[in-house]
Formats: structure tokens, C-alpha cells, sequence
């Protein structure tokens, strides 16, 4: 278990990392998810030890590690740009730090096949990494960290250089490598797609601070705060400023959704209504729903469905629609939200109201 | 803008290519366009910066021809082809102010100053960099870099054509929303003729009237995204396009069925197909419904990823993928059934047609 107790970090008398605490459990994944320079691999450098904390503690299975060299602990790291060494073969790239740690020969040609099948590097093994693709080096630098068999795992984007159908092959085939070494996995990305497809926990981060932490599909559907829904969403998330006035929201005094069941505990006055673009539709969702009338920006189509930008009383929004709808600039258009699923954040900031 | 022929196109790294394989880019023979907006989908090694860069003039071909317009620019310089180009990578100056970057391609060609402050100020506003003007570029994050260079490629209005290279591959996702939202409407405004290379499939689809999907050196479909979703020409672009991609399983064809396994399909053509051929059905996880009734299958998995559910099974011992609503459930015993219309049939990859 990695505990973080008030863990901050500053550099020439910038903060960097806010005071976070965090735990980690033995066997997790977890997700750093937030836009660039929000902190991510700060707080891994942290984590690894790699960085001194301006103030506050790590504990490492109940043994505080704070100050420890990084050479002094189990950490593996794998970062976005692949990191081999260019004359070893891949055989000798992932046994690397087996033979550091003085492993025997026999162990070390076990785990390093073993290893290798895992990430389909076998047929590989006497090639130099410079003559492999992109993804076959990263899987390179993948299985030299789960031969080194450490602790402490992190993944620095390590599949923002590939294609994405690499990355979703090395993304469905991660999560098993994790259960299966009992170690605790960090994986850093800007993508919510990518922490979603994942799984585990995730920490969202904004400005060097971790905004919310539990399971990834919970914070997906329950976010803390609006700052965390806008981390999570990608298409963008949906907004409006309106006025909750006992059944129904106005936007200048006239109706523009009504009160949902779950958020029947909401008090009046002004707040932010936000929605996943899946949320917002042609189709009726339910019986009685009314519709808003929309003007749009431009549709996008992607294969199976359409991303339509739509504007709605100064608000932008992504609809995104199943099919395949080309819908011309400013055309004027009847949607409706689902608001079984509206999520609702007061002045502050904070969610209220209940959740879907 | 411009019309674009490539005629028999062809280009090898090495000095007198021998067989078919020393080509990076086989046989490309086609017409583009005046005004549309093409995209080059692919995974790394596929050929696709190979033919941007014949269409720059970076790279002469091998053999063949380009044509702009009529005319024949194979042997011309990059900057005798009259065309704007936007790299992955920001390439701006840094001592220059932004509007001083903007200006430099109008200024280049002693574009009058009213006009130059016209588009500059349009761009500017464009690319979300309105309050940035006069602020030197040496200070600005790697994205508004990248912006300064996405609005330089599109201040022109008259050249043949604007070449994007993976252009927001280092924009966060957020942005990348509004970035191609604008690039798109900006090019419904103006009609330029545009290319895109990209590996990232939503940046294809989305921007593209027509994405050229490339595997191996050649093309293998040219398509609205619609054809390239519901009637993949060849298994790759099924299994390359969409998340996750095509269901491609094994089959025999009969007349008009399909077995798979111990399991028999209607289909609603008779496919021709030449004897001995490798025969596939492909039916995209969109396609497969669950439920009560059908064939049966074992369910190995269940993502969540928000706005629905990746359900992993074996189908007749076959991995097969199915995309489940949102709200969707999964029966005790669950059976899976393929909507009829979007069945695929490939004879060695490639997709048969037939009688209805």
C-alpha cells in the first residue's frame, strides 16, 4: 500500500503539486486522468521518489519512504517516448534488470519469455529495438518493466506515441498484466476514453490538484465538482447557467427544463446544469419530455454516429447522435435532454442536488 | 484551390526497387477533388506521409505523375506548388508576436496591409488567440503554438491547397473539439481543398468528405465515413475503423447462409464467391444485439465505458464484441442475434457482393 499524506511540491516558489493525500492499494490500477501541466507526472516523480516532496510523507507498506532514493526502491517507469537501450537486443532490453538484480540465468530466460509472449515481443527477441515499430519498442520498454517485477509501477502516457489501434489492443492487455503482478499500477493520460476503457480507480487533476478519487465509472457518472466533469468528458461536456425555480429551470425567466426526480431536493436559485453529449437527442427520451429548439454550428460525422454542435441561448453543446445526420450550418433543430441523467453544480462549484 | 490527379503513383525508398514490396507506396491512381476535404487513415508505416509528401513535393515519386489543376507539378518545389502545410509539430518564430506570425505568409506575398489585418484578425479570433496578439510566441504553451501554426496554414485564400500532418496530435482533447470544429466550418466557408493525414480515426472521419484508408503501401478504400462503417471493402478498414472494430469470423457459405460453427445465418444476398476462396462474415459489434433469442454465447467481459458497454464473448469459439446501451442488461442465458442488413461477407479480405 502507498499512502501520500499531505504530499506537495514547489518548485522556485511555484506550487506545483497542492498538499494531496492519496492511497493506493496493492493489485490497483490507478488512473491519473487531466489535461497537460495539471500535475500528472509531478505527482508520479513524487511517487517514484525521483523528486524530494516540499512538504509531507510517503509511506510504502507502512515503512516511510519519503527522501528515499529512487534507486533504493521497486519503481518501474515507462514513459511516452520509448526508452531502450539501442545496441541490446529485445532479449537483452527486458532481461536488463533482471541482471542487475544478479537474477540466475534459467529465471531470467523464464520471465523474459514469459514476458515477451505476454506482449507478442517472442518473434522479436534478437532484433535491436531501432529496426521494431513504435509499438513493438514501447511493448519493449512495457515488458522490461514487468520482468523488473517492482512494486510500484508507472505509466507515463505510455501509449500517447502509438496508433490507436495499438492502443486499444495494449489497453485491453494492460489491465490483465496489472492483476496478474499484484504491484501498484499508476497510469498517467489526458484521455477520459482511455481511463474509462481501463477501469480501476482514477484521480482527476486539475492545476496540481487531485479533485476527486474512487472507482473510474463512478467518477465518470458522480463528479464531485464541475472541475471534474469537465476533466472526465470527452466529447466536451454540456452547460447552461439557468435558475432552478421549484419544478423547472428557467433561462431568462422562461422554462427550460424541467426538475428531474433525483434532483427534487434541490433548492432554488442559480446553478450550472451540465449533460453528456449522449444526453442530448433527437429522439424523445421518455413521454412528456418537451424539446428545445437549437441552432447549429456544424455536424461531424463519425461512421456510426454524428457529433452535431448545436447552440442554445449563448450555451454551445456536442450532441452526440446516433447515424449519420449532415446537418448544414444554422439550421434551427428540435432535441431533447434526457434529464434523468442532468447533473447539477451550485455557485461554488461543488455537485448538488443528488445524482442519476 | 485546386484538383488534384495522381497518376500511377508509385514510390520506393531504395534505388532500383525489384518486387512489389520495395515500394513504401504501391500503385495510386486517382482524382481529388476541387474544394474537398480528403483524409489519410492509417497506422504508422501504412504509406500515408509517403503521399503527402509527393502532394507537398518534399518527396518526388518514383514514378508517375501529380497534377494540380491540369498541370503537371511533379518535378516543382514545395514552394513553387503554391500550397500551406501544418506539421505535428509547431513550427512558428518565436521572437515574432502572434499577429506577426499570422501575417508572415500574407506579408510574404506583399498581400495589402488592410487585407493582411482582415484575416489576421479573423484567424486570431478563430483560434481562441484573441486577447494574444501582440504577445511574443516564445512564451505561449506547446498548444497555443500549435494553434499559431494551425491558423498560419489557413490564412491564405489562395492557395491550391492546405496539408494538415497530424495536426493535433499534441493539443489536448478539449481543445481538439473546438479545433476541428472550426478547421471544418472554415473549410464549408471557403471551400479549400484539403488533406489530412492522421492515424486517429475520429480526426479522420469527422473531418473528411473522403477518407482514403491505407494499409501496406496501398489503398484500400476510398469512402464517405458512412461507406467506410457500414461497407468496409476489405477487413482491415472493418477492423481499423471503429472502436472496437469489426466482428470478422470465420464462415462458410452456402448459396445464401452463412455457418459459423454449428451455427447458420440467413443472409440477404447470395454472395459470389470463387472457389477455394478464405471466406469471412464481418458484423460490426454495433450490429449484434443480446438478448433472449438467437444463437447462443459466453460472456467473458463487461466494460463500462460510460455512455455504453463493450460486452467481450465467445461466440461458435470466436472472440466476438458487442456494444450494449448504456441502460442496456444481459439475460441469465444471453443470446446474440446480427441485424440481417449490416452482414458483411469477404472472400481473401475482400468484400463480395452478389445477388439480393
Amino acid at each position: 500500500m502507498l499512502e501520500m499524506k499531505k504530499i506537495s511540491k514547489v518548485v522556485g516558489g511555484e506550487t506545483h503539486i497542492l498538499p494531496t493525500d492519496l492511497v493506493l492499494e496493492r493489485g490497483s490500477l490507478n488512473v491519473l486522468l487531466g489535461p497537460t501541466l495539471s500535475g500528472k507526472t509531478s505527482l508520479m516523480r513524487l511517487m517514484a521518489g525521483l523528486d524530494k516532496p516540499a512538504s509531507g510523507s510517503l509511506i510504502f507498506d507502512g515503512t516511510d519512504v519519503t527522501g528515499l532514493p529512487v534507486q533504493k526502491r521497486s519503481v518501474a517507469m515507462v514513459y511516452q517516448q520509448f526508452i531502450n537501450y539501442p545496441s541490446m537486443t529485445v532479449y537483452d532490453n527486458i532481461a536488463s534488470p533482471m541482471r542487475i538484480k544478479g537474477s540466475d540465468a534459467a529465471t531470467i530466460d523464464r520471465e523474459v519469455r514469459k514476458a515477451a509472449e505476454l506482449l507478442k515481443l517472442t518473434p522479436y527477441l534478437d532484433r535491436t529495438p531501432l529496426s521494431l515499430s513504435g509499438g513493438q519498442q514501447q511493448r519493449t520498454a512495457l515488458a522490461r518493466a514487468i520482468v523488473k517485477n517492482a512494486d510500484l509501477v508507472l505509466l507515463d502516457e505510455p501509449l500517447a506515441n502509438l496508433d490507436y489501434k495499438l492502443r486499444e489492443e495494449l489497453r485491453e492487455e494492460l489491465p490483465k498484466l496489472f492483476a496478474a503482478s499484484g504491484a501498484i499500477f499508476v497510469y498517467a493520460t489526458t484521455e477520459p476514453s482511455e481511463a474509462l476503457l481501463l477501469g480501476g480507480n482514477t484521480a482527476t487533476l486539475s492545476q496540481g490538484r487531485i479533485t476527486q478519487f474512487g472507482k473510474t465509472i463512478d467518477v465518470f457518472r458522480r463528479p464531485v465538482d464541475l472541475v471534474t466533469a469537465r476533466t472526465f468528458a470527452d466529447p466536451p461536456l454540456n452547460t447552461i447557467e439557468l435558475i432552478k425555480s421549484g419544478s423547472i429551470f428557467t433561462f431568462d425567466g422562461k422554462h427550460v427544463l424541467s426538475v428531474p426526480a433525483h434532483l427534487s431536493a434541490l433548492p432554488d436559485g442559480p446553478c450550472t446544469v451540465a449533460f453528456q453529449p449522449h444526453h442530448l437527442s433527437f429522439d424523445r427520451p421518455f413521454d412528456g419530455a418537451t424539446p428545445l429548439t437549437v441552432k447549429t454550428a456544424i455536424s461531424e460525422i463519425a461512421g456510426s454516429e454524428s457529433f452535431i454542435h448545436v447552440g442554445f441561448s449563448g450555451a454551445r453543446w456536442v450532441m452526440l447522435a446516433p447515424g449519420i445526420h449532415d446537418i448544414e450550418p444554422d439550421a434551427t433543430l428540435e432535441v431533447f435532454v434526457d434529464i434523468r441523467h442532468l447533473m447539477v453544480f451550485g455557485p461554488d462549484g461543488r455537485a448538488i442536488g443528488g445524482t442519476a | 484551390m485546386a484538383r488534384i490527379d495522381l497518376e500511377h503513383i508509385r514510390h520506393a525508398y531504395g534505388a532500383k526497387p525489384k518486387s512489389e514490396n520495395d515500394y513504401a507506396l504501391k500503385e495510386v491512381h486517382h482524382k481529388w477533388n476541387d474544394g474537398g476535404a480528403y483524409a489519410l487513415l492509417g497506422p504508422s508505416g501504412c504509406g500515408k506521409t509517403t503521399l503527402l509528401n509527393i502532394i507537398s513535393g518534399l518527396i518526388n515519386p518514383s514514378e508517375g505523375r501529380i497534377l494540380f489543376d491540369g498541370k503537371d507539378v511533379t518535378h516543382l518545389s514545395t514552394q513553387d506548388r503554391n500550397i500551406a502545410q501544418v506539421f505535428q509539430f509547431p513550427v512558428i518564430y518565436d521572437t515574432m508576436t502572434v499577429y506577426d506570425n499570422l501575417a508572415f505568409p500574407l506579408r510574404n506575398r506583399h498581400v495589402p496591409e488592410t487585407e493582411v489585418d482582415r484575416r489576421v484578425k479573423e484567424i486570431i479570433e478563430m483560434i481562441g488567440l484573441g486577447g494574444w496578439a501582440g504577445k511574443k510566441a516564445q512564451g505561449l504553451t506547446a498548444d497555443q503554438k500549435q494553434k499559431i501554426s494551425l491558423g498560419r496554414g489557413l490564412v491564405r485564400s489562395d492557395v491550391s491547397a492546405i496539408l494538415f500532418d497530424e495536426p493535433l496530435t499534441v493539443i489536448d482533447p478539449e481543445m481538439k473539439w473546438v479545433l476541428r470544429s472550426q478547421i471544418k466550418r472554415l473549410h464549408k466557408q471557403f471551400g479549400f481543398t484539403m488533406v489530412y493525414v492522421t492515424h486517429d480515426q475520429t480526426e479522420a472521419l469527422t473531418f473528411a468528405d473522403k477518407v482514403v484508408v491505407m494499409y501496406d503501401g496501398q489503398i484500400v478504400q476510398i469512402g464517405t465515413p458512412a461507406e467506410l462503417f457500414e461497407r468496409p471493402r476489405h477487413t482491415f478498414v472493418g477492423y481499423f475503423i471503429g472502436s472496437p472494430g469489426m466482428n470478422v469470423l470465420p464462415a462458410r457459405i452456402d448459396g445464401s447462409t452463412a455457418t459459423i460453427g454449428s451455427e447458420t445465418i440467413a443472409l440477404n444476398f447470395r454472395p459470389e464467391i470463387k472457389a477455394g476462396a478464405k471466406t469471412e462474415l464481418g458484423i460490426r459489434p454495433e450490429f449484434v444485439s443480446i438478448g433472449r433469442e438467437g444463437m447462443p454465447v459466453a460472456i467473458t467481459k463487461v466494460e463500462d465505458i460510460g455512455r455504453h458497454k463493450i460486452v467481450r464473448a465467445r461466440f461458435a469459439d470466436q472472440p466476438i464484441s458487442i456494444i450494449l446501451d448504456e441502460d442496456g442488461a444481459i439475460p441469465a442465458e444471453p443470446r446474440i442475434a446480427f441485424d440481417q442488413k449490416a452482414i458483411n461477407i469477404y472472400a481473401d479480405s475482400w468484400r463480395v457482393g452478389g445477388e439480393a
